[in-house]
């Protein structure tokens, strides 16, 4: 179990390190100078050239990779070059928005997908199983974005329910900023949904027809309490590796969302970064994104070993 | 379907909500102001960069010059109260208001606009417009009050230059921290900066001057067309100086919440052409072009309706304008010769490098395909203004593009050297020549026609059209700018009706 | 093989998605030879028409006829969806079995590999992608085609690790077969079904990602028409020019609905649970 761990975090480790390498060696080959871009179309030669310089873009390749990754490991993510800020400031601003966005989007598709999968599971073949796997299967063909467009306009400028986009920050009061992101979470979360309720409903299906619950069954176990205490803690281990990928997704996936909407998030930070060549945003948020990536890919491993013991076994 | 009932549910109580939460902003409302901009600032420190974003969050509300440029382009006095120009109009005498202090609370005097035109003439200033300062020979401070500005030779427009964003008045102990902070004299003093959202300022209560009717101004960023839109409909914006998406003007126009306001702007929009390279560079290819395009056409697709063709590259609103949109006509008869006399009858392929706004992008799909009908293909190209710049702007690295020139009276960049056109013609650099020494006012607008003359014919760029502003705000906000002489959204004059 | 699509017609879910997704590519290959208006020829005398007689689907604010343009665009998003899933099926299948085959350090190596292109966010390296290389559907296709090594990879190492230690395998490997040969004769045409089905689902991921790229302004240039530009344009437009909006979107639905039920029915039919559950 202790081996497994330390293998697995060695391998975590590894990945980061790969990662890093591939994304400063990226943003080195864009085209684009971001000194040029800050200063604009007028600026003379001598003015970019001097920037360039109080930048630190005229070191040599390898100086710049490696205080960019010591950097990192002390917690100082550089300053940005266009803001002229701490990264770290901006990108804790951003958290703010993606990281509530991602947990509601995740909260909402797994409280409407989970009901329907387990009740289809439950009801397989009835017309309801079929309404709601016809209605799934829609669900997942819908882009987000257009979901969002629709959204936007029957329910706030049609209707006026809410506000069409932006976010009036935090200290605007708790409901007004709630429902600032009350579209963005449903466009994102119901396409989710769709596939996480499918995943659930056949994943329950295959334990439900596996020989211990037919055991349980013979038992004398009703359906209902058969589901819940031998097929439900089998069926989590796929819905849980869809719950993991999909809030890595959630969390930096959200980049035309968050145009949809012009929400500051952290997808959008990126984005502009990127159109403004301010690379050390760039790096070390992709960075960023990339370790928590694989940090819950390394917990919802851990998950799988609380859910089915015999897998610890196996892995040792 | 429990679950979407509960959903709904929620949806209904939440909105039930709404009604109050709103209630509450409506009263404050009043003097506080919501604009909407399409790009963010870098920075806040228009003595230290180009891009226009910064000066329409900060010029006129938070920084102030010695003269501002007001609504109709008209020179006006700012700090400077009143100055008198020597006989040989080469020495300018400055009378500076009294009790000027700067939001720090430092007091404003002579020696910080020594101080300030002296920084952004120096060697290693990072002014972007330091062609304004050039001609100055010295600055002295006589007194307190009065500043005395030499020019090496007379200057027509040196008190509209010291009325630019670039040429604001700055302290020397906050110099430094304006990009992040900016301390003004003006009537708003910066609040704060959510990068990536909106600056927000606040009023100056110890502002020198006329005192403003706002409390709070908000200047929120908002890049996308349909999101603008959208944030305009559900009233999360109030005004859009410049409303990027014209085909919404009817719809809003329609909507007695707001008013729509078109304007006019200083931007030739035009279809830039590298002149020194093949097929380019012979005279007759760029007419063919010039035939080939539907300047209405390409007005009512990409701007929908919004605009003025131009022949030439002028403001039409200015008096010294010639219509010269009927020099080439559109003829595909006559362009196709033209094609053809320079050797290419089966028209050629070249690029077409497309900056991110949107008259820029479907300018280009029609110039496209109304090239394409006299043969020439053109690869669309979309590249962002951090590529535009260094390889269209400065390395000259296209073929064509679309780009509004917005400075005013800028036809002077044809006479350039190595300017992106790569368009060199003695006998425009010497009209500009003789214009840059001319005063008098009937001279003066001889040779201006005379210059577009020469750029019309040879056809250096297609000349598309000129770029109309659509102002769109709530309908109980008075005082914002119709035209935009410079960019800037000048604040000090707004209020909210009733 | 006619005995093989008669069973399978029997499935609902792949008889709906057979003939939604037989519509779409007839669509696609007939724009190659006809459409009702030329796409690339502009009419703004004619622009934001609602659908009617002449404009089937009403035209858009160039005057473009939108009933031409969704037939090419079928087309466009085809193209990219299909060779972005040929791309990882090219590439992810010889590594998977490769690394299967194997074993041991490369094995590791070459699926840490795929770990390391997982943990990047697949639309923001798309992003990235054509911050390079400029924006345009060769482009779209490479970003999206990354994305879909590894899956298939993992896929096809999965199914080959099953399918070493049987018995037709062994007596493969007795008889004398190196482990290519093996792999290219026994396990790769074993695995044929998984990877069908996988491929549709894939190809149907693809759609929505071109889409979403081209949403975006860096998926498909003009003059050449592609779903999700339209939906890009539309957006300013909807009040007063709903078809613009809804018809594009209702293709995408349309088609991947049509590609995920092909791919249920597909996995109904062929029955690839065999291999995965011996995982």
């Amino acid at each position: 179990m202790i081996m497994f761990l330390i293998r697995k975090i060695l391998w975590a480790t590894a990945t980061l390190a790969v990662a890093s390498v591939l994304v400063f060696a990226t943003l080195e080959i864009i085209p684009g100078d971001p000194a040029q871009v800050m200063l604009g179309i007028n600026a003379t030669d001598e003015a970019i050239a001097a920037l360039r310089q109080d930048l630190g873009l005229n070191k040599p390749v390898l100086e710049r990779y490696f205080s960019w990754i010591f950097g990192m490991l002390q917690g100082d993510f550089g300053n940005s070059y266009t803001y002229s800020v701490p990264v770290n400031e901006l990108v804790a601003d951003r958290i703010t928005i993606s990281l509530p966005l991602a947990l509601l989007s995740l909260l909402l598709s797994t409280v409407i997908a989970i009901p329907l999968g387990l009740y289809s599971a439950s009801r397989r073949g009835s017309l309801a199983d079929t309404s709601i796997m016809a209605l799934s299967q829609v669900g997942i063909a819908i882009p987000n974005f257009w979901l969002a467009l629709l959204l936007v306009y029957f329910l706030a400028i049609w209707l006026q329910l809410v506000p069409a986009g932006g976010f009036p920050g935090w200290d605007a009061g708790f409901v007004v900023a709630l429902k600032s992101l009350l579209l963005p979470t449903i466009s994102l979360a119901l396409p989710q949904a769709a596939i996480l309720s499918r995943i659930t409903r056949s994943a329950l299906l295959e334990t439900l027809g596996e020989d211990y619950i037919r055991t349980a069954r013979a038992k004398g176990l009703s359906t209902g309490a058969t589901i819940w205490k031998h097929g439900m803690r089998n069926a989590m281990i796929p819905v849980l590796t869809i719950l993991g990928l999909q809030f890595a997704y959630l969390l930096a996936g959200t980049i035309i969302i968050e145009n949809v909407f012009y929400l500051p998030g952290l997808g959008r930070l990126v984005f502009q970064a990127i159109s403004l060549r301010d690379l050390i945003v760039v790096e070390s948020v992709v960075m960023m994104l990339v370790a928590t990536i694989i940090v819950i890919n390394l917990i919802v491993d851990l998950a799988y070993l609380w859910v089915d013991p015999r897998l610890r076994h196996r892995s040792a | 379907m429990k679950t979407m009932k509960k959903l709904f549910a929620a949806a209904l109580v939440t909105t039930a909500l709404a009604p109050l939460v709103l209630a509450g902003q409506a009263i404050a409302a009043k003097t506080s102001l919501v604009m909407g901009m399409a790009l963010e600032p870098p920075h806040l420190d228009p003595t230290a960069g180009a891009p226009a974003a910064i000066d329409e969050v900060v010029y006129a509300n938070v920084f102030e010059g010695l003269t501002r440029i007001g609504s109709k382009g008209e020179v006006l006095p700012a700090l400077a109260k009143s100055w008198e120009i020597s006989a040989d109009g080469k020495t300018y005498t400055f009378n500076l208001h009294h009790g000027v202090k700067f939001h720090d609370g430092s007091t404003f005097d002579a020696e910080d606009a020594k101080f300030s035109l002296d920084r952004a003439r120096a060697e290693g200033s990072t002014n972007a417009q330091k062609a304004l300062f050039a001609g100055i020979d010295s600055v002295t401070v006589k007194d307190a009050n009065t500043l005395v500005v030499q020019l090496k030779t007379p200057a027509g427009n040196f008190l509209f230059n010291m009325g630019w964003g670039d040429a604001i008045m700055v302290a020397p102990e906050t110099a430094e921290g304006n990009k992040v902070n900016p301390v003004g004299t003006g009537p708003f003093k910066f609040g704060s900066w959510v990068k990536g959202a909106s600056v927000n300022l606040v009023k100056n209560g110890d502002y020198w001057g006329t005192p403003i009717a706002l409390e709070k101004a908000t200047f929120r960023f908002i890049s996308d067309p349909a999101a603008s839109l959208s944030a305009m409909l559900a009233g999360d914006v109030d005004a859009f100086a410049n409303f990027p998406a014209p085909e919404t003007m009817p719809q809003l126009r329609a909507d007695p919440r707001f008013k729509v306001v078109i304007g006019s702007t200083e931007g030739e929009t035009i279809l830039s052409t590298n002149n020194t390279k093949p097929p380019f560079n012979d005279v007759r290819v760029r007419r063919a072009i010039a035939h080939a395009l539907d300047r209405q056409a390409i007005i009512d697709g990409a701007m929908f309706g919004l605009g003025t063709p131009i022949g030439t590259h002028f403001a039409p609103h200015h008096p010294a304008y010639v219509n010269l949109v009927d020099q080439y006509p559109m003829d595909l008869e006559a362009a196709k010769k033209l094609l053809a006399d320079a050797g290419h009858p089966n028209g050629f392929k070249a690029t077409l490098k497309l900056p991110p706004p949107t008259y820029a992008r479907r300018g280009g799909e029609i110039v496209a395909a109304q090239l394409r009908k006299i043969g020439i293909d053109l690869e669309i190209i979309p590249v962002e203004w951090g590529v535009w710049v260094p390889e269209v702007f400065k390395a000259k690295d296209y073929d064509l593009t679309i780009v509004s020139h917005t400075e005013p009276m800028d036809i002077g960049i044809y006479s350039r050297d190595a300017y992106y056109f790569n368009y060199s013609s003695d006998a425009f650099n010497a009209t500009i020549a003789k214009l840059n020494e001319t005063t008098g006012e009937a001279e003066r607008y001889a040779l201006m026609a005379q210059a577009q003359k020469i750029i019309s014919q040879d056809a250096v760029n297609g000349f598309m059209f000129q770029f109309a502003k659509a102002g769109v705000w709530n309908a109980k906000v008075n005082g914002l700018w119709e035209n935009s002489p410079v960019q800037a959204n000048d604040l000090t004059g707004v209020s909210w009706s009733d | 093989m006619t005995g093989f699509f008669q069973t399978a017609m029997r499935n609902r879910s792949f008889a709906t998605g057979f003939v939604i997704t037989a519509m779409v590519v007839l669509m696609a290959a007939v724009s190659f030879l006809w459409t009702p208006y030329d796409v690339t020829d502009l009419d703004i005398s004619a622009k934001l028409k609602a659908p009617g007689w002449s404009h089937w689907f009403g035209t858009d604010h160039f005057g473009r006829d939108i009933f031409s343009m969704i037939m090419v665009g079928a087309r466009n998003s085809i193209a990219v969806a299909l060779v972005a899933v040929i791309i990882g099926v090219g590439i992810g299948v010889p590594v998977g079995c490769w690394a299967s085959a194997r074993g041991g350090l490369l094995d590791e190596a070459l699926m840490r590999g795929n770990d390391v292109i997982f943990a990047f966010p697949a639309l923001l390296s798309a992003v990235m992608i054509t911050a390079i290389f400029g924006p345009g559907a060769i482009n779209a296709i490479i970003a999206i085609g990354i994305f879909n090594i590894p899956v298939f990879a993992r896929l096809a190492r999965g199914a080959a690790l099953s399918l070493w230690p049987r018995d037709f395998i062994m007596a493969a490997r007795a008889a004398g077969k190196n482990k290519t040969r093996i792999t290219i004769e026994h396990i790769v045409p074993n695995m044929a079904n998984l990877l069908i089905v996988q491929a549709t689902i894939a190809f149907a991921l693809g759609i929505i990602q071109e889409a979403g790229l081209a949403y975006v302004g860096l998926g498909t240039q003009p003059p050449l028409p592609s779903w999700g530009k339209m939906l890009n344009e539309a957006q300013t437009m909807m009040s007063f020019a709903p078809h613009m909006a809804i018809i594009p979107g209702l293709a995408i639905v349309i088609t991947v609905v049509g590609l995920n039920l092909l791919g249920d029915g597909l996995r109904d039919v062929l029955d690839p649970r065999l291999v995965r559950k011996r995982d």
